[in-house]
């Protein structure tokens, strides 16, 4: 009986919408107020769609550009033990909407299984998952030149603390230095090489190879802070690398995030780089204190990510994607635009609203949408 | 081991940089250095600099020593009869000049019995820690230092008396208090600058209260009454100059009435006021377009046809003429010559500026505002003895700004009017307003400088106690009749037939990108275009070959040059900005095709 009547409406309203109504409606419900409820509903979802010719594109830019002005320009500090900066205000929005490659303080919130999460070993965990490199566990390293060697000296003070043994050291080192031998002499190793004539240089430039080689913990993560965040632990980091955190066990594969929207990309996809394009940019706004409907900010996200990757809002992305060439050269670079247009015979057909301001036209949206037909016998 | 620099570049080194310092300083206090180099001694850097270069800004202070300043009573009864000069004070390093880095390594005592043995300076006058400009505002001290700056910078923009022999002058945009006042408030300041032989302001009645909402925002009412009684009145001169240039081949300019074959001849009316020499006669009243200069020069281009062709002399008309929105009387005309040889004429237009609505007026704590309206005399308020303010002052302005100068200066302008005498709002050194608050008191007024007053329309007294009293106001330069400015239709450029921009030329207001945006956003797509429509042309496209075709308005034919003239050729509406863009598009070598569409 009630299946009849949400078929009915299947087609009028969105999946999400009747999902809803059938969770929350009560068991036993009248067909006829069932209907009453779907029809009041239906209406609603009608009045609250947009109307055909809307220029929402420049409402939603109005919108995000006028409160925009208000923004402060600053980083702010994360307080606490290991300190860390975090780009807000303008140059992150910027940062986003441009659609950097590179951000410039990329981070991650990792959320924790049950176990973990409580706090339980939460500096352990969170110091596994920090990249170490071979400099971070010496006291001293040097070049002795006259006989052509490096001495390096082992701190043991450093290595306490963490899962890293010497041996593991050792073990490193032996895979990077090749055609070398590791000797070791009380609690310095001597570095030599094999072959007779090594020149210097070649030493020096292995001296610094040496103390960045890597070790132990996730490459790319550069600093852990655990926070405790609504009852339970969670580890922010500098620098990210979501598909290598996301394979250790003790991590929420459905909570942990990051805040570079390529990275989510490349390994979640691009309804998730969409999604955290809005989770981003409103995070932004709202700790500004501004009041910005997320719909703008959607409609901003949908535009980067709808070809199925991630464009920028630059000449190079979603602008190199608009059909007119009126329009794009009327935003930067206009002569190569013009020029690349003609060299293949392109036609604008003066579909949008900038091509038809410069030709002095009725643009069209709103009351330039409709038009008169008659037929003149 | 320090280093010393000499304006910044190394010359030396010195292993006892304090007594090197300490010896320079003597010297330059004996004379044997010039006052005006310093010397600095960088503690963190360990660097000595000594500057000698200019630009440096210095201040007198006088030397201190052991706690006691260098200059005595004698010193000051000497320089009373003209003993001795201030410059000997200099000589003898009983004063110095510090510039600023110099100033850093100085304990500076404002007034003398702040003296310690740790001092090595005294001020002069507290009031040498402010300029000029910003010791004319009296009980500055009381006044937040930004509100000075805003008060200072006001100051120089006011009116008044400004040259004596601006009579004989030929300033450009020059303006002329009728009635300017000495301050009834004034510093010492005023005294030594010979303020009383140039004011720029006038003392009025002000009340604190608002009036209808007219005085909100910063803008003041004002009394009808005071206005004509000649109140803020001021003269507006600005001269006409034209020069009778000489050009190759001996043709000259040449100033008179120009003939009616002349090009470019104006109208019989437009020259009405010229007398025989071609120049206004003084006193008569011009306007807009009226010819001050009447001049003719010769023809910009001698081609090889007009020599011969003696029967058209085609001189161009060169008039100055009166701009767009001027007005006013002939004050004094000038004939004279200039270096070159040159015949010139001056004439200095002015025109009387009576005070209206957007005339901008400040006092002297950064307290500006426009006149917000002109109240009659009859419907201001009024206080029991008949008292009628001159300007009503919003109490808003007051609390944000915290100018309590401003409050001060009211108070002790009532006392001054009432008593007839000048009272000292010197900053640092001024009349005490607890005074000010006694004499008002045994002057029978309420000694907070209130007074009951009632409305002038209904007569009810208000509610509220209003505080009254003098205040020094300054007219300032901004006046409406000189910003004001409207267009429906004008003038527009040769190149892209757009409206020209600026009041000069009677431009049009532009309609931005941003403010474009907004009628995109509203949907509201023909008013966008009707905005737009300021350039709009009619031009005949070939359908053919898409570009613009010919139009022969003679014969009525379209042609395209191309295709010749058996195409088909339509008429379309588009701005000629885009038409000047294909124009472009075209010297670019691309070929921007038109293709025609019927819309329905």
């Amino acid at each position: 009986m009630a299946n009849s009547i949400f078929n009915e409406y299947k087609n009028k309203l969105p999946k999400k919408i009747i999902e809803d109504i059938e969770k929350e409606l009560p068991k036993n419900i009248s067909s006829s107020k069932l209907k009453i409820i779907l029809e009041k509903v239906y209406q609603e979802y009608l009045n609250s769609r947009v109307e055909p010719g809307e220029s929402i594109g420049i409402i939603s830019a109005e919108s995000i550009g006028e409160p925009g002005t208000q923004m402060t320009l600053n980083t702010f500090h994360f307080a606490g033990v290991a300190e860390m900066n975090v780009t807000v205000g303008l140059p992150r929005i910027i940062e986003i909407l441009d659609g950097r490659k590179l951000i410039k303080t990329p981070l991650m919130e990792i959320y924790l299984t049950k176990p973990y999460s409580d706090g339980t070993d939460i500096k352990k965990i969170a110091q596994s998952i920090k990249q170490t490199t071979f400099k971070d566990f010496i006291e001293e390293i040097s070049v002795e030149i006259t006989e052509g060697i490096i001495k390096i000296k082992l701190d043991e003070e450093k290595s306490k603390g963490t899962d890293v043994t010497e041996k593991r050291l050792n073990q490193v080192l032996e895979r990077v230095l090749k055609g070398y031998s590791i000797k070791k002499q009380e609690d310095t190793l001597i570095i030599k090489s094999k072959s007779k004539n090594e020149n210097l240089g070649e030493i020096y430039r292995l001296k610094e190879k040496i103390k960045d080689v890597y070790v132990s913990g996730v490459k790319k993560i550069t600093q852990v802070l655990p926070v405790k965040r609504n009852d339970e632990f969670i580890i922010i980091t500098a620098g990210t690398n979501l598909k290598e955190v996301l394979k250790l066990d003790f991590v929420d594969k459905t909570r942990t995030i990051t805040n570079d929207v390529f990275e989510i990309y490349d390994v979640l996809g691009v309804e998730a780089a969409r999604e955290t394009i809005i989770n981003e940019v409103y995070k932004v706004i709202e700790n500004q204190g501004l009041n910005v409907d997320i719909r703008h900010i959607m409609l901003v996200a949908d535009t980067m990510t709808f070809s199925g990757k991630v464009n920028g809002i630059t000449r190079y992305g979603v602008i190199s994607e608009k059909a007119s060439i009126l329009a794009r050269a009327s935003f930067e670079t206009p002569i190569k635009h013009l020029i690349n247009a003609s060299l293949v015979g392109e036609t604008d057909n003066l579909k949008s609203v900038i091509e038809n301001v410069m030709l002095n036209q009725p643009v069209p949206v709103g009351t330039g949408l409709p038009d008169l037909v008659t037929k003149i016998k | 081991m320090s280093e010393i620099y000499l304006n910044g570049k190394f010359i030396a080194t010195t292993d006892n940089p304090k007594l090197l310092l300490e010896n320079f300083t003597e010297e330059r206090r004996k004379s044997k250095v010039h006052y005006s180099v310093n010397v600095f001694y960088d503690d963190d850097m360990d660097q000595i600099q000594i500057e000698s270069s200019n630009g440096r800004v210095i201040r007198p202070l006088i030397v201190v020593k052991n706690g006691q300043p260098l200059l005595t009573q004698k010193h000051l009864e000497q320089l009373e009869k003209n003993e001795i000069t201030f410059s000997d004070l200099v000589r003898q390093g009983v004063i110095e000049y510090l510039d600023a880095l110099e100033e850093e390594s100085t304990l500076i005592a404002f007034y003398e019995d702040e003296l310690t043995d740790k001092h090595t300076h005294l001020e002069i006058l507290p009031l040498a820690i402010i300029g000029l400009c910003t010791s004319l505002v009296p009980y500055a001290n009381f006044n937040q230092s930004t509100r000075l700056n805003a008060g200072s910078k006001n100051q120089k923009q006011a009116l008044g008396f400004y040259v004596n022999n601006f009579l004989v002058r030929m300033d450009m945009d020059v303006n002329l208090l009728h009635t300017p006042n000495f301050p009834i408030v004034k510093t010492i300041m005023h005294d030594y600058s010979n303020y009383e032989k140039h004011p720029s302001g006038q003392n009025v009645v002000v009340a604190v209260l608002s009036y209808d909402g007219y005085n909100m925002e910063d803008s003041i009412v004002i009394n009808r009454g005071s206005i004509e009684r000649g109140f803020a009145r001021s003269t507006y001169y600005r001269p006409v100059i034209s020069e009778e240039l000489r050009y190759s081949g001996g043709l000259i300019d040449d100033i008179s009435i120009p003939d009616k074959d002349v090009k470019g001849y104006k109208s019989e009316r437009d020259y009405r006021f010229l007398e025989e020499d071609g120049i206004v006669y003084p006193e008569s009243n011009v306007a807009e377009g009226d010819v001050i200069i009447g001049k003719t020069s010769p023809p910009r281009f001698l081609s090889s046809l007009d020599e011969y062709n003696l029967a058209t002399s085609s001189r161009r008309e060169s008039s100055m003429t009166l701009k767009h929105g001027e007005q006013g009387t002939v004050d004094f005309v000038l004939i004279t010559e200039n270096q070159e040889g040159n015949k010139l004429v001056q004439v200095r237009v002015r025109d009387q500026k009576t005070p209206e609505i957007g005339d901008k007026f400040t006092s002297r704590h950064g307290q500006k505002g426009v006149i917000g309206m002109i109240i009659p005399s009859e419907d201001m308020p009024f206080s029991a003895s008949g008292i009628v303010p001159d300007i009503l002052f919003n109490p808003h302005g007051i609390p944000s700004r915290m100018t309590m100068a401003h409050l001060i200066e009211m108070l002790a302008g009532k006392v001054g009017a009432l008593k007839g005498q000048f009272i000292n709002g010197t900053p640092f050194d001024c009349e005490p307003h607890e005074n000010l608050r006694k004499e008002l008191h045994s002057l029978g007024f309420k000694e907070n400088g209130t007074e009951t007053l009632y409305n002038g329309r209904t007569g009810k007294q208000y509610r509220a106690k209003i505080y009254v009293g003098d205040m020094y106001y300054l007219k300032l330069k901004h006046m409406v009749s000189n910003k004001l400015h409207a267009r429906a239709r004008g003038p527009i450029q040769l190149l892209t037939r757009q409206p020209t921009e600026g009041r000069a030329k009677e431009g049009g207001l532009r309609l931005g990108e941003m403010e474009k945006d907004t009628f995109v956003a509203h949907g509201a797509s023909l008013l966008l275009k009707e905005r737009f429509d300021s350039d709009k042309t009619v031009v005949p496209v070939c359908e053919e070959c898409g570009l613009i075709a010919i139009h022969n308005e003679f014969k009525n034919r379209s042609y395209c040059p191309i295709c010749g003239e058996n195409v088909s050729i339509s008429n379309i509406s588009i701005s000629y900005a885009f038409k000047l863009m294909l124009d472009e598009f075209k010297s670019l070598g691309i070929y921007p095709k038109l293709i025609l569409k019927d819309k329905y």
